[in-house]
């Protein structure tokens, strides 16, 4: 090791310098308008601890690549320490920066160790009864936890929103799953059926005066003949062709609700959209006439909150019955029949199976949910327009999906909570959280190319599995 | 059972058959045996309706199936065992077999799926395996069980033999035979192996360039120099 380490040093010391060469124009210094011209804000001493820590940070990989396990873990809890350490440092993201590089560097470390010794249990008999029960109990704890929820101490204002947020999101990876997971279509323009849901609950009540419960099977009709009339087109084409062409749904969809003012009122979008109704009742201070809120039906003190957990549950049972219809239908012919499209279309057409009724349900399904999806954002916002359904949206639902395992329900709510929640726990980063997501994605993808959940469960069992071969 | 008259199949502006005819009664094993690129292949895929024939007819029993789409075609009691089996590689061979019997009435499901089984044991033995990962044999038997399922009148093979062991060949051969004789499916069967596919065959064709230059019953195109010549010495058989 001593004759390899002046060469290990000039190589962490080069990576170093292309580091600098690249940060001094990024972290280096920001131009700042003060009213009478542009001043810089020199942050250099941001830029040397990011250096420093590019430095061991190569070191300590370089170390790992060569199985010196100690030396490489030792540098690992050196940053790690130094990161959480109170040293005086410009601001809590280098801290962040330093922890997170430490962190990587250990986890680097043990990650050969630690693969082998995962993989030694899976393939054991008990690993693989246990990964089985695991699974189950790992949902059913899941479920219970997400009921509960609200009425943790911690469920403040803040973090239901952000739940509400999540669950939004697991219902339409959930969604799209059924087109990209089962059917093995590639949807990039989803969020154009979740547009149209949120549109059609927000013209129909503002205009027509409908509830949201009226609305919201509409709103998945609607969504599914979408859907229908998206599917046509591009029966023939697959992959980065599908990929493309839906792409551009999404966009015409965009742009049509940005144009077609007097139907959508362009990008001023459409307002004081009604909330969901609990029997009638409304979640607000005071009632409107002849309505009465839902704090007097119960005869309880009103509080902001009570709106928020509504809404809770509602996006809960919606993912819920996302859930709970994808289940059941894999087992149906049709699902299977959308699996079997996924693997083999030329097999599928010699058993009988019509490739195009079969393409054009899983769209027409797909959609109705994230139409569903839409009619419940249009009612928790009240607000909406189309910057809520640009392109950005639809490659986050798909990377929800793809993050997750294609096809996997749980890994699709490990996804969303993964992609939705660390950008927003981390919104104290401010711009770098951006950064951090996008180390998520590399991270995961590095690591799980094929998901975080890849393996498929068969959909049916004949008998359950013996303990032995 | 199956009439092919006066078939013309194009790929693009090649001409892949030029006017070919074929019979199948019911209840035969009929074969087609030709070089690779005859026509062999794009003859079956013909009769299921991919590509579909430019001129000539095809008739079912009778009923004419020249312009119907696949699926509607496979309806009809035409089973296909595609060129390469083509099994589900993620789905387990369970699944694989209710694939097969999307069409069937659910009820015939189990007495079915034991047929399958008790004509190929190492399926029931691997029946939660996924496709993917059964031998190129496995895949093959799965490929003619999952086309069984349908309860077929007629079904079409594609080279079953295509890279499989000779041992294991020889066991598919007894089963195509015996799903001729036990269970009364016509089968019509296209081959590059000649010598297996005419001596299970009843009759047999030979395709040359797509057109059909020799017919007969197996036995006598095993006696034909030509045919010996050209498919059974000389590497094949």
């Amino acid at each position: 090791m001593a004759g390899r380490l002046p060469a290990l040093l000039k190589d962490a010391a080069l990576t170093a310098l292309v580091a600098a060469a690249l940060g001094l124009f990024i972290v280096g210094f920001k131009t700042r308008d003060i009213g009478q011209g542009l001043f810089f804000d020199y942050q250099l001493v941001d830029l040397a601890i990011a250096v420093a820590v590019i430095f061991f940070g190569r070191l300590g990989l370089q170390f790992a690549s060569m199985g010196l396990k100690w030396p490489s873990f030792a540098l690992g809890t050196v940053l790690g320490a130094v990161g959480v350490s109170p040293i005086q440092m410009p601001s809590t993201f280098l801290h962040w920066f330093v922890v997170i590089a430490g962190v990587l560097i250990i986890l680097r470390t043990i990650w050969p160790w630690a693969n082998t010794a995962i993989a030694t249990v899976r393939h054991s008999e008990r690993g693989k009864a246990f990964g089985r029960r695991g699974a189950k109990w790992f949902g059913a704890v899941l479920l219970v936890a997400a009921v509960a929820m609200p009425f943790a101490p911690f469920a403040d204002q803040k973090t239901m929103d952000l739940a509400v947020l999540i669950l939004t999101y697991v219902m339409l990876g959930w969604g799209l799953n059924i087109v990209v997971g089962l059917a093995g279509l590639l949807d990039l323009g989803y969020v154009a059926f979740y547009a149209v849901g949120a549109y059609a609950y927000a013209l129909l009540s503002t205009q027509y005066g409908l509830g949201f419960w009226a609305v919201l099977p509409l709103a998945g009709m609607f969504a599914a003949s979408f859907g229908l009339l998206l599917g046509f087109p591009v029966l023939r084409l697959r992959g980065d062709y599908l990929a493309i062409v839906t792409m551009g749904f999404g966009e015409i969809i965009r742009l049509v609700l940005l144009n077609w003012v007097d139907l959508s009122n362009g990008p001023a979008g459409i307002g004081g959209i009604p909330g969901p109704t609990f029997f009638g009742a409304v979640f607000a201070e005071t009632a409107p006439t002849g309505r009465q809120t839902f704090a007097e039906m119960m005869n309880i003190p009103f509080s902001s909150n009570q709106r928020l957990i509504y809404l809770y549950y509602i996006i809960l049972l919606l993912a819920l019955i996302t859930n709970f219809f994808t289940q059941r239908i894999r087992r149906l012919p049709v699902g299977r029949a959308w699996e079997a499209l996924r693997e083999d279309e030329t097999a599928c057409k010699a058993l009988g199976i019509n490739p195009t009724n079969t393409k054009l349900t899983a769209f027409a399904v797909g959609a109705m949910f994230a139409g569903f999806a839409g009619s419940f954002f249009a009612a928790k916002q009240r607000f909406i327009s189309p910057e809520s359904f640009s392109f950005i949206e639809s490659a986050i639902i798909l990377s929800i999906v793809v993050l997750g395992g294609m096809g996997s329900q749980i890994g699709v709510v490990l996804a969303a909570v993964l992609l939705i929640g660390l950008p927003e726990w981390f919104r104290d980063l401010g711009a770098y959280r951006m950064i951090v997501f996008g180390l998520a994605m590399v991270l995961i993808m590095a690591f799980r190319p094929r998901g975080l959940i890849a393996h498929r469960e068969p959909s049916v069992r004949l008998h359950p599995v013996r303990a032995g071969p | 059972m199956l009439e092919v008259r006066g078939i013309a199949t194009f790929y693009g502006a090649i001409q892949a058959l030029h006017g070919v005819d074929l019979d199948v009664a019911k209840g035969e094993i009929v074969t087609l045996i030709g070089a690779n690129g005859a026509g062999k292949s794009t003859l079956l895929m013909t009769v299921c309706g991919s590509p579909r024939a430019r001129s000539g007819s095809i008739r079912l029993e009778g009923e004419d199936i020249t312009q119907l789409p696949t699926h509607e075609i496979v309806r009809r009691g035409v089973a296909q065992v595609p060129e390469g089996r083509r099994i589900f590689p993620r789905m387990t061979v369970f699944e694989n077999l209710q694939m097969g019997a999307t069409l069937g009435d659910p009820a015939h499901f189990p007495q079915d799926i034991e047929r399958v089984f008790a004509m190929f044991p190492r399926l029931a033995e691997r029946r939660e395996q996924r496709g993917g990962t059964l031998s190129g044999g496995e895949q093959q038997m799965l490929a003619i069980g999952r086309a069984l399922m349908s309860r077929p009148r007629l079904l079409l093979l594609d080279e079953p033999s295509l890279g499989l062991a000779p041992l294991i060949v020889r066991q598919i051969f007894e089963a195509i035979g015996r799903i001729a004789r036990e269970e009364g499916v016509t089968i019509f069967l296209v081959e590059q192996n000649a010598f297996h596919a005419l001596r299970l065959a009843d009759r047999g064709y030979v395709l040359v360039n797509g057109r059909v230059r020799l017919a007969g019953t197996g036995r006598e195109l095993l006696a034909n120099q030509e045919v010996r010549a050209a498919y059974l010495e000389g590497g094949h058989g």
